[in-house]
């Protein structure tokens, strides 16, 4: 690695707030290659998603700044591209015209219409998504709507791919499927991804390393554990190998024996009213979110697609 | 599913028109609300003759039933008097040119008073144009509102308290800037029409106003986001972005100021003496003849239907545009 491809330095975030500065983020150093995929972990609230949004250019970082290609990050731009927890499609417009939307603005001086159309197609097709293309948001399911997310990131052909939980709204079989899509588009795009999660199995699977965060407040890089697992991996053979075993210790490690009781590391003593017992989810709850809830809200889109449907 | 098989005719009709509609809630569709009206219907028969008048007692259904029939009789007969009116001056200038080709020929239009149903459809085009101006002023003026918080901070003081102002107050107002500045030989409107025009804007543009402001602001954050990572220029962000997320909110302002145009008018039109239902009203409380008060009635029944029926046109358009119905 001579020269990072993306370089957070000094990375402080306060925020005002009525009862004064409240500081998020505390002196993140970060560096990450051309093609590496590096998933963030960490509690909930501990500030992973002010990490990627200063990235992305949405927040402006209190001290310190980040650096991508040599150039400095102040403001997003589609070589950032996000990809967000709830899809973010726009409602009004078909899967197609979603993705038509990031194609034109990006590509409208470089690209002809019917390059455009082929293009846009194309990304549809990386995620399995072209059958659809004429559905709206509110006619398919959330992991499809996911997908899609995914392919408009995709198809703004970015330097570096920012996901905000991408997979965290969805059922445990659908986000299997999708997690396997996203390893395959990555290893054939060699993208820079930055994933935010917290679901550790996640993680190791997806990961070349993971950056395991502390607790907020002032919340900084706990440790860091590269993941030195044979591509393409299969989550299957993987459950039994001892080396994705001993991965998987070491951030469960991380996360429920040196970071269990957030507020109470050394670093954030000053921080016990932020510390409550509702803001450490529990352990089973990380490990598998209930899928129960999550499937009935996939479930309720698929019956709202099916009225309309039937209307 | 139903298990009501009834062998009426009307029920099939409508069970073809509404399949997805239960016998029974179907029956109840139709029954209660004829049940509603009839009662009421009733009730205004056995009341109205216990209430009196200076013009004799309230009019009963019956009379102002009576006097709908004579105002569409007046109406068919004024329309017969104006075509023959026509046929005669076409007459007259076909005999002019058959003399003197050169000869130059006029045609005057029918010189004869508005009818009712005349009066209905100028009501009508005052009110549409009214609220089109209103809407055409009032969504660029929400979204940039509901884009800016400094600018929402700015002129929502104003808008609370020009909201609530009834139209009597600004049609004197109205009126004398427009007979100032409304100045020409040969005007392409009434004055009396621009006048009742600006006041059912002044009156009707507010709800359209906040409701889209408020649409605006509160467009999903991640739209907002998406539309910052893709660099959007702000015109394409209001177009694409902001406007279609606002839109079911706005079309709520919309009918609510459409509402309140159609209730406005009315007042509007008496006080300018734009030739509308208002007028109507106006002229037959100055008649006074024993009919005048079943032919205000017969007015209040109209202007109540078509009240109703233009919330239901901008309904239908409602289903039409929003993405969310």
């Amino acid at each position: 690695m001579s020269k990072p491809h993306l370089e957070l330095t000094g990375v402080s975030m306060s925020f005002d707030t009525p009862q004064g500065s409240f500081q998020a983020l505390d002196t993140i150093n970060l560096k990450i290659a051309k093609g590496e995929f590096v998933s963030l972990i960490g509690h909930s609230g501990c500030g992973k998603s002010t990490v990627l949004n200063i990235v992305a250019g949405l927040l402006q970082a209190s001290k310190g700044g980040c650096i991508l290609d040599g150039q400095e990050v102040n403001s997003p731009g589609p070589e950032r591209a996000v990809v967000f927890q709830h899809h973010a499609l726009m409602p009004w417009l078909t899967v197609y015209e979603n993705v038509e939307l990031a194609v034109k603005q990006v590509f409208r001086k470089t690209m002809s219409k019917q390059e455009r159309r082929d293009w846009i197609q194309h990304n549809l097709e990386l995620v399995n998504m072209a059958h659809a293309a004429h559905k709206r948001p509110g006619e398919i399911s959330g992991g499809m709507a996911q997908r899609v997310g995914i392919a408009r990131a995709l198809s703004m052909r970015p330097r570096v791919l920012l996901m905000d939980e991408p997979f965290g709204a969805l059922d445990a079989l659908t986000r299997a499927h999708l997690q396997d899509a996203l390893m395959n588009i990555q290893q054939d795009l060699n993208s820079t991804v930055i994933m935010i999660t917290h679901d550790v199995d996640e993680a190791v699977l997806l990961s070349d390393r993971i950056v395991m965060m502390t607790n907020g407040p002032a919340a900084t890089v706990g440790e860091e554990l590269r993941i030195d697992l044979p591509r393409p991996r299969n989550r299957v053979t993987l459950a039994d190998d001892p080396e994705y075993v001993h991965y998987r210790q070491a951030v469960l490690r991380f996360l429920y024996e040196k970071q269990r009781f957030p507020g109470k590391s050394e670093k954030a003593e000053a921080g016990d009213e932020v510390s409550t017992p509702a803001e450490q989810p529990a352990v089973a709850e990380i490990i598998q979110r209930e899928p129960g809830s999550i499937d009935s809200s996939a479930h309720t889109d698929k019956e709202k697609a099916a009225v309309i449907e039937h209307s | 599913m139903s298990t009501l098989t009834t062998p009426n005719p009307l029920m099939q009709l409508l069970r073809r028109r509404y399949p997805d509609i239960t016998g029974k809630s179907l029956l109840q569709s139709i029954t209660l609300p004829a049940l509603g009206i009839a009662v009421f219907l009733v009730l205004w028969h056995l009341v109205a003759p216990q209430i009196d008048t200076s013009l004799g007692q309230f009019p009963t259904p019956a009379n102002v039933w009576e006097q709908a029939g004579q105002l569409w009789d007046e109406h068919e007969s004024e329309q017969a008097r104006a075509a023959k009116f026509m046929d005669m001056q076409e007459a007259r200038n076909a005999r002019i040119l058959a003399e003197n080709p050169e000869a130059e020929t006029r045609m005057r239009s029918y010189p004869g008073a508005p009818t009712f149903i005349d009066q209905i459809g100028t009501s009508l085009v005052t009110v549409l144009a009214g609220f089109l101006l209103a809407t055409a002023i009032a969504v660029p003026l929400g979204i940039l509102i509901g884009l800016n918080r400094y600018f929402a901070a700015a002129t929502n003081p104003i808008i609370q308290i020009l909201k609530p102002v009834s139209p009597l107050a600004w049609l004197p107002l109205v009126t004398m800037v427009v007979s100032a500045t409304y100045v020409s030989d040969d005007p392409m409107f009434e004055k009396a029409f621009i006048t009742s025009m600006i006041t059912v804007t002044l009156c009707s543009l507010w709800p359209t106003l906040i409701n889209t402001a408020t649409g605006v602001s509160q467009v999903n954050p991640d739209l907002v986001n998406v539309s910052k990572v893709l660099q959007l220029p702000f015109w394409t962000h209001a177009r694409k972005v902001v406007l279609p997320g606002a839109v079911p909110m706005i079309f709520t302002g919309l009918r609510v100021s459409l509402g309140i145009a159609w209730m406005v008018l009315i007042a509007a039109e008496m006080l300018a003496q734009n030739p509308g239902l208002g007028k109507f009203v106006w002229d037959e409380f100055q008649n006074g003849s024993s009919a005048s008060l079943s032919r205000i009635m017969v007015a209040v029944i109209t202007i109540g239907l078509i009240g109703y029926l233009l919330d239901r046109v901008m309904l239908l358009i409602q289903r039409k545009v929003a993405w969310d119905e």
